[in-house]
């Protein structure tokens, strides 16, 4: 399966991305810089990674979402590309509207640096199938802005639909409804604060963030 | 033309900036100091034919997060 990930100035959690990538799928990612406007041919999977990107200058993801790139991976992903936001990737990816809500400052102000456990919400997506309805998995969170907001009418709709990927077993970071990751609506889009890349391997500490991204290539196919 | 664009967050949005400024005006001993919300301000230099549509816009595709934010502009 072909992939890539979007690198922007910024950007550092592109090569653990791309590393996890090609553990999985056996082929390095084409890594995509921001100022490019063309993706490559033939993707299985654009990863939007975690980071800083732009300084988080305005908001964090806004100047991200605004990159040249980026439109062509809105294009994509409403063409069914699959794509995966990860914590700064999952903020670029609300901003570009893909993702409905926002991520804001975490209600503690502090920044979260630790393993924290979420529940697996909904197996009904390429990149949540392999994962057991209720499951438990210990995935780490690194961020200073995971803070999930939307709106009443919006929560209600989301968990109705089935979107909500992810949910933190604690109150990590005063995200509405504890949602830690979700899916867009045709389940093409996923975004998340935590960090499954980080535990695709045993040295990681665990591998529970790994089954991720094998759904998708059992789904994609090689 | 001189542009200020104030961008603040929506009510009923929690505010954990405001609350920290309001809990660290509190600690300095300033009393009855209550619903603190911190915004941001942005000042530009525009063409003077820039019309309000192109000005909302701007806001709508950047400046501002309508999801959280409201945002009022300011011409001087």
């Amino acid at each position: 399966m072909k992939t890539a990930v979007i690198v922007f100035p910024g950007s550092n959690c592109d090569r653990d991305l791309a590393v996890a990538l090609e553990a999985v799928t056996g082929v390095k990612p084409a890594m995509v810089w921001h100022g490019d406007s063309e993706l490559p041919e033939g993707l299985g999977l654009v990863g939007v990674p975690g980071g800083f990107s732009y300084g988080d200058y305005l908001r964090c993801g806004a100047i991200a979402a605004r990159s040249p790139i980026m439109r062509a991976v809105v294009d994509s992903a409403n063409k069914g590309t699959p794509v995966f936001g990860v914590c700064n990737g999952f903020q670029v990816l609300a901003e570009t509207g893909l993702l409905p809500g926002a991520l804001m400052r975490n209600r503690s102000l502090n920044f979260v640096c630790r393993d924290v456990d979420l529940e697996v919400a909904n197996t009904d997506s390429a990149f949540t199938r392999l994962y057991e309805q209720g499951e438990t998995i210990r995935i780490p969170v690194a961020h200073h802005d995971g803070n999930y907001f939307a709106d009443a009418e919006t929560l209600d709709r989301l968990e109705g639909e089935g979107r909500v990927a992810f949910r933190y077993a604690e109150d990590v970071n005063g995200s509405a409804r504890n949602i830690a990751g979700l899916l867009n609506e045709k389940r093409n889009v996923l975004g998340m604060m935590p960090h499954p890349e980080r535990r695709i391997e045993a040295a990681h500490g665990g591998d529970h963030g790994r089954r991720l991204f094998e759904g998708l290539l059992e789904m994609v196919g090689a | 033309m001189k542009l200020k664009i104030f961008v603040t967050l929506k009510p009923g949005v929690l505010d954990p900036q405001g609350k920290a400024i309001q809990h660290a005006l509190g600690s300095l001993g300033f009393a009855g100091v209550d619903d603190v919300r911190a915004g941001k301000l942005i000042e530009m230099q525009v063409a003077d034919e820039t019309t309000d549509a192109q000005i909302d816009e701007m806001c709508r595709q950047l400046l501002a997060n309508t999801v959280i934010e409201n945002y009022r502009v300011e011409r001087a």
